[in-house]
C-alpha cells in the first residue's frame, strides 16, 4: 500500500457566484468536467491495454511455441506443422501493429482474446468468477467504511491517551499483510472456535471472514487519512459555532465534523478499489474461495498470458469507473467547485 | 459565595436589568499535570441594552475569557470565579446540559469571519434552522418560515433563495449576515461577538458594525471581543483593556478611548495608524538608525523609479470564465516617496504588484524600472536589474525556506557575486540585523521560532541586503498585532527617511495607508477608481467607493485630533 | 513603552518531539534483523539445514523457540538465516521502486510542458493498476524468481511513488521562498539546487523507510501465492509459501514468518512515520 497520502484539499471557488442565472452554466461545467473525466478514463483504459498487448509480446521466446508450450504444460521443440496452426489461429504472422490494431479493435467490441490453456475465450474465463470476486470486493469495502467511521468517530479528537489508542490501531491494521490476517482469522473463528466455515462459500456466512481480512488494513488505511481531517475540522471554527448553538458533542461529530473528515477516505477509495482487488487474489487463495484472483493465480503460474491481460483490463476498466463514483460521490458531499 | 447572595442579586438585577455578573474570574489550563493561568480575576457586569468590549492583542486572554461565559473554554481548562451567573443562575455548577441548553436560547456567539464559522458544505438556511432545532424549536415548516424571517430581520434580501445557498456562494457581506442570524436564531439575550470584524473587507466590517449596533438598540446585551480599539468604539459603553490575562484598564468607553489612565492602552491607542499620524512615528521610542557603511551607492536616475503603463491581466476561474484581475492600471513612484495601493479583497492590487515585480507576466502593458524596459525583458536579462527591487509579503514564515537559519537566508540574500569571501558576507549581515532592529542572537535560529515582529524584520533585512530603489511592501503589516504593526511601520519610515527608499505599499488598510503613503491608488475589481495626494484623496475623494471606504473607517484611525 | 512587546517567541511551535517507546522498539527490531543479515551464525540456535526427522512438527518450545517444520528443522534459526535474503529483496524492491519514482516524478515536475504532461498522464494510468496486480504480470513473463520479485515489487509501487515525488517537487516550486529567490534574482539552476531539490528529497527519507517496510510485505504477498522464491531457500517469503501446507496441524510454520514480516514491516512504518513527523515540526 502506498503510505503516504497524497489528497488534494478542495479550495472554496475564487468568487461567490452571482445571484440567480448560474444554474445553466453550473450545468454546463458539470457536464464539462464529466465530460473530461470521461476521456480521461479512457486513456487509462487505453494505457492498460496497451500494457497488457506489451506483455503479450514481451514473453521470451518464439511465442507460438511459448503457447503450445502452455498449453502442453511442458517445454519443447515444436515442429513447423504444429507452429503454423497456432500462427494462422493468433495471427502471428501479421505485422504487430496490425496485432495491436485487432486487439483494440477486439476490445472495443468486448473480446478479450483466448485463454492459451483452456481453448476459450477469456472473457467466459472471467464472466463466470468475476461475480464472486465482486461480492467480495464490494462487502470489503461497505465494512471497511463502517468500521472506520465508527472506529474515527469514537476516538478522534478525545483525550490523548484514546486517540494515541486510536491512531496506534489503525497504523497496525493498515500495515497488516493480508495473507497472514486472512490465516489468523482463519485459525481462530473457523478452526478454533468454528463460528465459520474454513473454506469460503458464496453463501453470506462464508462471505464475512474473506470481507473481514481485506476490510480490515483498508479500514486502518483509510482511517489515518479520515482521522487527521475529523481532528482538523474538529478545531475549525464552523464546529465551535455549531456548540455554541448547544448542539451537543456526537451530534456535532456526526452533523458536522463526518462530513468533512470523510473527504480524503472518499478520494482513496478508487485507489482502494484497487488495493482490495490485489488482496482479494491473496485472501481467494486463503478460504478457497472462487474468484478472478484464483484465475489469475493460476493463469500467472501457467503464465497463460491472454487470461492475466483480460483480467488486468477488466480490472483498470473497473477502477475507471470507480473513480468516476468517486468523483460524482465527492461532489454530492462537498458541493463547492472543485478546481483542479 | 452562598446562595443568599445569589438570590439577593437576582432581585437587584430583575430591577436593574443586569443579565450577566462576573467576578474575578479565572481560567487555567492543566496540561501533562502541568497548570498555567492564562486569565487573571476578569470582572464586569452587562445589562440589556448594553456592551462590554473586551480589548487585547493575541494571547491576552479575551477569547478565551469570552468562551468559559458558555462553558468551551476547551479541554484541560480550570474556571474559577467569585461569582459568575447568567440571569441569576449560577453558571458555575452547570452540567453539560445546563450549558446546551443556555448555548443559542441565552447566549447567542458570534464567531469571526462566516466563511469558515458557518459550515461551508451546508446551506445557511440548515445552520440557520439547526438552532432552532436543538433547542425543539415549532415544527419542520415552522422553523422554515422562521428562519427567512431572521434573514428578512438581518437585512438579507431575498432570503428564500439566499436560505438555500452556502457560505461560499453569498457575497462577504450576506454570509457575515447570516452568520449573524444564526446567533440571534432564538432570541437570546447576550450576544457575544468574538472577533466579528476580523479578516471582513473594511465595507463589509461596517455592515457588520451596524447590525450589531442595532441588535443593541433591541435590547440585548452585547459583549464584543476585539484585538481593535477601534472597532470597539463605536459600540462599546464599557471597555476592559487585557493583555497578558490581566486587566489592564476598565472603565467607560470615553474615558478609555480618550483619557486612558494606563500606559499599554494610551501605547496602543497611540499604535493605531491613521491620517492624524501622517508624518510622526507611533511609538514613543524612536528606532535607533544604524549608520551603514558598506552601501552601494544609489544607481543614479532622475525619472521615477518605477512606471507602470496600462497594465492588464486577465485570469481564468476554476469554472472556465475569464476574469479581469488587473484591468488597465498605471502608476509612477519616484524616489523616496511612497505609494500606497488600497483596495478590497480581489480588487487586484497584489496582482498588480506582483507585475510589478516581474513575478507575474501582464497580458498587455509594462512597467519600467529607474527608467529602463524591466517587465518587458527576458527573465535572464531581467536578473541583474533585480537587486534594484525588493519585496515583503505578509507572510514572511512561507517565503523562508524551512530548512534555513536567519543567517543562511540573509548571507544568500547578501549574494556570493558581489561579496566573494565569507567574512565580508557576515560583515555585511551583521549589518543588516542591526538595520533593522535585530540582535546577532537570532542568527543561529529557523525564523519557526521568533515572533511575527521578529520574522518580518529579517524579511524587511532581507529586501534590503542588495540596496534597491524599491521595496513592495505587499500587506507586510497586516498580519501583526496593532503594537507590532507600529515598531515596523515606524521601522519602514525611519528607514525610507535614511536610505531614501522608495515603497510600493499594498494594503486592504486605510489607515495604515493613510498613515504611510504619500499618493494612493484606490483600487476595485482591477481598476482604479481613484488616485491621488493621500491628503486630497481623504480630505475630499471624488468616487463614491473611496467615500464609502472611507465611511467605514475606524473611528480611532478616521477622527483627526481636529474633528473632535 | 514598558508593557508593548512583541509577543514573546513561540519557542518552536511544538516541543520536539521525544523519543517515543514506540521508536525506540522500532529501532530495536530493525537492529535485530540488520544483525541477523549481517552475522545470521550470532543469533542462530540451530543449522538452520539440519534435519531431524524425530522432531518434525514440534510446536514452539523452550528448545525450538519458532517450533519446527516437516523435517525437523528450528524455524527460528531458518527465519535468522533467511532475514538477509528477505531484507536484500526488500531493500532492492524499495530502491528500483524509489529510482523509478524520482526519475518519473522530477520528469513530471520538471521537464518540458508536454513532455511533463506526457510522463505524468504514463504514470496516472500506471497508478490505476493495482501494486500485485502489475507485480503479477510481471512475474507471468518472466517466470517466479528473487529477481523478478525485485523488478515486480519495485515496478508495481513506483506510480504511487512518483506521485508523491511530483507532488512535493511542484509544492516546493510553487513555494513563497521559491518566488523570494526568484525576486533576489537568483538564477534558475541554483534556485533548483538549492532550494527545489532540497525541500523535495528531504520527505522522501521517510517515504524510503515506509517503502522498504511495503516491499517487504509485498515480496511476501507473491511468495505467498507460490510466485517467488522456491521453497528449499529460507528466505521469509518461500517459509510463508512452505508453511501453507500445514496450515491446519502446524499453523506456526505460516503464523510466525508471517508475524516476522508484519513485525519488521511495522518498525520500519514507525521509524518512517517519527521521520516524516520529525521533518514536518522542522527538526534536522
Amino acid at each position: 500500500m502506498t503510505p503516504t497520502l497524497q489528497t488534494e484539499s478542495p479550495t472554496p471557488a475564487v468568487a461567490p457566484a452571482v445571484a440567480g442565472g448560474g444554474g445553466t452554466s453550473r450545468a454546463l461545467r458539470a457536464a464539462r468536467s464529466i465530460a473530461a473525466k470521461a476521456v480521461g478514463g479512457l486513456v487509462v483504459l487505453w494505457g492498460a491495454a496497451t500494457a497488457a498487448f506489451a506483455a503479450q509480446l514481451a514473453l521470451p521466446g518464439d511465442r507460438a511455441t511459448v503457447i503450445l508450450n502452455v498449453r502442453a504444460g511442458q517445454a519443447m521443440k515444436r515442429t513447423p506443422e504444429e507452429l503454423a496452426g497456432v500462427i494462422e489461429q493468433y495471427g502471428l504472422d501479421h505485422p504487430v501493429i496490425l496485432q495491436y490494431l485487432t486487439f483494440l479493435g477486439g476490445l472495443a467490441r468486448g473480446d478479450l482474446g483466448n485463454s492459451y490453456q483452456q481453448y476459450r475465450p477469456v472473457w467466459d474465463v472471467i464472466g463466470e468468477q468475476i461475480g464472486a470476486t465482486f461480492a467480495l470486493t464490494f462487502t470489503a469495502i461497505v465494512l471497511a467504511w463502517v468500521l472506520m467511521v465508527v472506529w474515527v468517530t469514537l476516538t478522534a479528537g478525545r483525550r490523548p491517551q484514546v486517540r494515541a489508542l486510536g491512531s496506534l490501531a489503525e497504523t497496525v491494521t493498515a500495515g497488516l499483510p493480508h495473507y497472514w490476517l486472512g490465516i489468523i482469522l482463519m485459525l481462530v473463528f473457523a478452526l478454533g472456535l468454528g463460528w465459520f466455515p474454513v473454506i469460503g462459500g458464496t453463501g453470506l456466512h462464508g462471505l464475512l471472514l474473506p470481507a473481514l481480512t481485506l476490510a480490515i488494513p483498508l479500514a486502518g488505511f483509510m482511517g489515518q487519512a479520515t482521522r487527521a481531517a475529523f481532528e482538523t475540522a474538529l478545531t475549525q471554527p464552523f464546529v465551535i459555532s455549531a456548540r455554541m448553538r448547544g448542539m451537543g458533542d456526537l451530534a456535532v461529530r456526526l452533523r458536522h465534523v463526518l462530513r468533512h473528515a470523510v473527504l480524503p477516505a472518499v478520494t482513496l477509495s478508487g485507489w482502494a478499489l484497487g488495493a482490495t482487488v490485489s488482496g482479494a487474489v491473496v485472501v481467494e487463495t486463503i478460504f478457497t474461495r472462487p474468484g478472478i484472483g484464483k484465475v489469475l493465480v493460476t493463469a500467472v503460474n501457467a503464465q497463460d498470458l491472454p487470461v492475466v491481460t483480460g483480467i488486468v483490463v477488466v480490472i483498470a476498466a473497473a477502477y475507471v469507473v470507480a473513480n468516476l463514483l468517486v468523483d460524482v460521490a465527492y461532489t454530492l458531499i462537498d458541493p463547492r467547485l472543485r478546481t483542479s | 459565595m452562598t446562595s443568599t447572595i445569589l438570590e439577593s442579586t437576582t432581585e437587584t438585577d430583575q430591577r436593574s436589568g443586569t443579565r450577566l455578573r462576573v467576578d474575578n474570574l479565572r481560567v487555567g489550563f492543566t496540561k501533562g499535570g502541568r497548570s498555567k493561568r492564562v486569565v487573571h480575576g476578569l470582572s464586569f457586569e452587562l445589562a440589556a441594552g448594553e456592551c462590554v468590549a473586551i480589548v487585547g492583542e493575541s494571547g491576552s486572554g479575551k477569547s478565551v475569557s469570552a468562551r468559559s461565559l458558555v462553558g468551551l473554554t476547551g479541554a484541560g481548562a480550570v474556571v474559577e470565579a467569585d461569582e459568575l451567573s447568567l440571569d441569576g443562575e449560577n453558571l458555575l455548577a452547570f452540567t453539560g446540559r445546563d450549558w446546551r441548553r443556555v448555548r443559542g436560547s441565552q447566549v447567542g456567539f458570534i464567531l469571526q469571519d462566516a466563511l469558515v464559522s458557518l459550515d461551508p458544505l451546508r446551506p445557511v438556511g440548515q445552520e440557520i434552522g439547526e438552532a432552532l432545532r436543538l433547542h425543539g424549536w415549532g415544527d419542520k415548516s415552522a422553523r422554515e418560515a422562521k428562519v427567512l424571517e431572521l434573514l428578512a430581520s438581518v437585512g438579507v434580501p431575498d432570503p428564500a433563495n439566499r436560505a438555500r445557498q452556502r457560505p461560499d456562494e453569498l457575497s462577504g457581506g450576506l454570509r457575515q449576515r447570516a452568520l449573524i442570524a444564526s446567533a440571534l436564531a432564538l432570541d437570546p439575550g447576550i450576544v457575544v461577538a468574538d472577533e466579528p470584524t476580523t479578516a471582513l473587507d473594511v465595507t463589509v466590517q461596517a455592515q457588520v458594525l451596524d447590525l450589531l449596533e442595532e441588535t443593541k438598540r433591541r435590547g440585548k446585551a452585547l459583549i464584543l471581543i476585539s484585538h481593535d480599539l477601534s472597532v470597539v468604539a463605536r459600540l462599546a459603553d464599557r471597555i476592559l483593556v487585557m493583555s497578558g490575562g490581566h486587566v489592564v484598564e476598565d472603565g467607560p468607553a470615553d474615558q478609555v478611548l480618550n483619557d486612558p489612565q494606563h500606559e499599554y492602552t494610551r501605547s496602543l491607542i497611540a499604535a493605531v495608524p491613521g491620517a492624524h499620524t501622517r508624518g510622526r512615528l507611533l511609538g514613543s521610542q524612536v528606532p535607533p538608525f544604524v549608520s551603514v557603511t558598506s552601501r552601494r551607492e544609489p544607481t543614479p536616475f532622475a525619472g521615477p523609479v518605477l512606471e507602470a503603463c496600462e497594465l492588464v491581466k486577465r485570469f481564468r476561474r476554476p469554472d472556465g470564465t475569464a476574469h479581469t484581475a488587473v484591468d488597465g492600471v498605471s502608476f509612477t513612484l519616484e524616489r523616496g516617496e511612497t505609494l500606497g495601493i488600497v483596495g478590497e479583497s480581489g480588487s487586484g492590487k497584489s496582482t498588480t504588484a506582483r507585475i510589478a515585480l516581474a513575478l507575474e507576466r501582464a497580458d498587455s502593458g509594462s512597467v519600467r524600472l529607474l527608467g529602463r524596459d524591466w517587465t518587458s525583458l527576458p527573465e535572464r536579462r531581467r536578473r541583474p536589474l533585480r537587486r534594484e527591487i525588493s519585496v515583503v509579503y505578509q507572510d514572511p514564515l512561507s517565503s523562508f525556506d524551512p530548512r534555513w537559519d536567519v543567517a543562511r537566508i540573509l548571507e544568500d540574500a547578501v549574494g556570493r557575486t558581489e561579496l566573494r569571501s565569507g567574512a565580508a558576507r557576515r560583515e555585511r549581515v551583521a549589518e543588516l540585523l542591526a538595520l533593522v532592529g535585530l540582535t546577532p542572537e537570532v542568527l543561529g535560529r529557523s525564523p519557526l521560532t521568533l515572533s511575527g515582529g521578529q520574522r518580518q524584520r529579517v524579511a524587511i533585512a532581507r529586501a534590503l541586503a542588495p540596496w534597491p530603489a524599491v521595496v513592495v511592501l505587499d500587506e507586510a503589516v497586516s498580519a501583526l498585532d496593532v503594537s507590532i504593526q507600529a515598531q515596523i511601520l515606524d521601522l519602514l519610515t525611519t528607514l525610507q527617511a535614511e536610505l531614501g527608499l522608495s515603497y510600493l505599499f499594498i494594503s486592504h488598510d486605510l489607515g495604515v495607508v493613510s498613515h504611510l503613503a504619500d499618493r494612493v491608488l484606490v483600487m476595485k475589481d482591477g481598476v482604479v477608481v481613484e488616485h491621488g495626494a493621500v491628503t486630497d484623496v481623504f480630505e475630499n475623494p471624488a468616487h463614491p467607493y473611496t467615500r464609502e471606504l472611507i465611511a467605514a473607517l475606524h473611528p480611532l484611525s478616521a477622527a483627526p485630533t481636529t474633528e473632535g | 513603552m514598558t508593557t508593548i512587546q512583541d509577543t514573546p517567541a513561540p519557542t518552536r511551535t511544538r516541543r520536539l518531539p521525544r523519543v517515543r517507546w514506540t521508536v525506540a522498539l522500532a529501532v530495536g527490531v530493525v537492529a535485530f534483523f540488520a544483525l541477523a543479515a549481517a552475522a545470521p551464525q550470532l543469533l542462530a540456535t540451530h543449522d538452520p539445514t539440519a534435519l531431524d526427522l524425530t522432531a518434525s512438527l514440534r510446536a514452539p518450545s523452550l528448545d525450538h523457540w519458532f517450533g519446527t517444520d516437516e523435517s525437523g528443522r528450528d524455524l527460528y534459526s531458518r527465519v535468522i538465516h533467511g532475514t538477509r535474503e528477505s531484507l536484500a529483496i526488500g531493500l532492492g524492491a524499495a530502491g528500483v521502486s524509489l529510482v523509478l519514482a524520482l526519475v518519473l516524478g522530477s520528469a513530471a515536475a520538471l521537464a518540458h510542458r508536454y513532455l511533463a504532461g506526457a510522463v505524468n498522464r504514463f504514470v496516472e494510468i500506471l497508478f490505476a493498476f493495482p501494486t500485485l496486480l502489475f507485480a503479477l504480470l510481471l512475474v507471468a513473463i518472466l517466470g517466479p524468481s528473487a529477481t523478478t520479485q525485485i523488478l515486480a515489487v519495485g515496478i508495481g509501487s513506483a506510480p504511487g511513488y512518483a506521485r508523491i515525488v511530483r507532488g512535493q517537487i511542484l509544492a516546493a516550486r510553487r513555494s513563497g521562498y521559491v518566488e523570494a529567490a526568484v525576486a533576489l534574482g537568483h538564477p534558475r539552476g541554483l534556485i533548483l539546487r538549492q532550494h527545489v531539490i532540497p525541500n523535495a528529497v528531504r520527505p522522501l527519507v521517510a517515504v524510503f523507510t515506509l517503502c522498504v517496510g511495503q516491499s517487504i510485505v509485498w515480496a511476501s504477498s507473491l511468495a505467498f501465492l507460490g510466485l517467488g522464491v522456491a521453497p528449499p531457500s529460507s528466505e521469509w517469503g518461500a517459509l510463508l509459501d512452505a508453511g501453507r501446507t500445514y496450515v491446519t496441524h502446524a499453523p506456526w510454520l505460516i503464523v510466525i514468518p508471517g508475524l516476522v514480516i508484519v513485525v519488521l514491516a511495522l518498525a520500519a512504518t514507525a521509524i518512517g512515520k517519527d521521520i516524516q513527523a520529525r521533518l514536518e515540526s522542522g527538526d534536522e
